[in-house]
């Protein structure tokens, strides 16, 4: 499943290790590795040291949630996918 | 990360100077000079930078190999911004004297806290090795 479709989206990236992250969603790969731009530290801002840093590289093992906007994103379309993709990996 | 245009590629952000953020709480700053598929550094020039509330410090290192799993977070430092108003440079050995009290009042709420959960038989598993085995 390609996550293509949330690509340019303002999303809210949570991490492991408790760090919330906002940005604009720039990329997406294989390991659900995640590129941000325009980011910002949502929680307050325990993480001074972002304050210089515009765009980000988040290694997908680290990340916990990815939150999206419930209205731009097409629930029904993404159930049809993964449903469709978990009948391929059965077979 | 590989090279189909569209994915979360490290290619464009080579030579340019990060900020990493590691899973053991430690930033690094430097010039990122090599990646691979694994999220595998080569730092140059590389620089600890402490942080202890508004007050930072930094370590030179010089030439740092970060293995990809430790890696939590890699920003481009955008020179431009304007940024280290609000923080104060100290010098390393002050730095490193409240990073030490700032640990030690972290360990000691962190006791309490287990020994209150303890108490109660819950115990809440870390979030930085729940992958590992």
């Amino acid at each position: 499943i390609t996550y293509s479709f949330i690509v340019g989206k303002d999303v809210v990236v949570e991490l492991k290790n408790d760090l919330s992250i906002c940005g604009t969603l720039h990329s997406v790969d294989q390991y659900l590795n995640i590129k941000l731009t325009d980011i910002s530290v949502t929680d307050p801002e325990k993480y001074p040291h972002m304050l210089s840093v515009k765009n980000c590289f988040i290694r997908g093992s680290v990340v916990r949630y990815v939150q999206l906007p419930a209205d731009e994103v097409d629930t029904q379309l993404l159930q049809d996918a993964a449903r469709k993709e978990a009948m391929q990996q059965k077979q | 990360m590989n090279y189909v245009p569209g994915t979360a590629s490290l290619i464009d952000d080579i030579d340019k100077k990060h900020l990493v953020l590691l899973r053991d709480g430690r930033t690094l700053i430097g010039f990122l000079r090599s990646i691979d598929q694994f999220a595998n550094l080569v730092f140059h020039q590389t620089v600890e930078r402490i942080h202890v509330g508004k007050k930072f410090g930094d370590i030179p290192r010089g030439i740092f190999i970060v293995r990809g799993e430790n890696v939590v977070l890699l920003g481009e430092i955008d020179i431009d911004k304007p940024c280290d108003t609000v923080l104060q440079q100290v010098s390393i050995e002050e730095i490193l004297e409240e990073q030490r009290l700032q640990q030690q009042t972290k360990q000691e709420t962190e006791k309490v806290k287990m020994q209150v959960l303890k108490d109660r038989g819950l115990s809440i598993p870390k979030a930085d090795n729940l992958d590992e085995y």
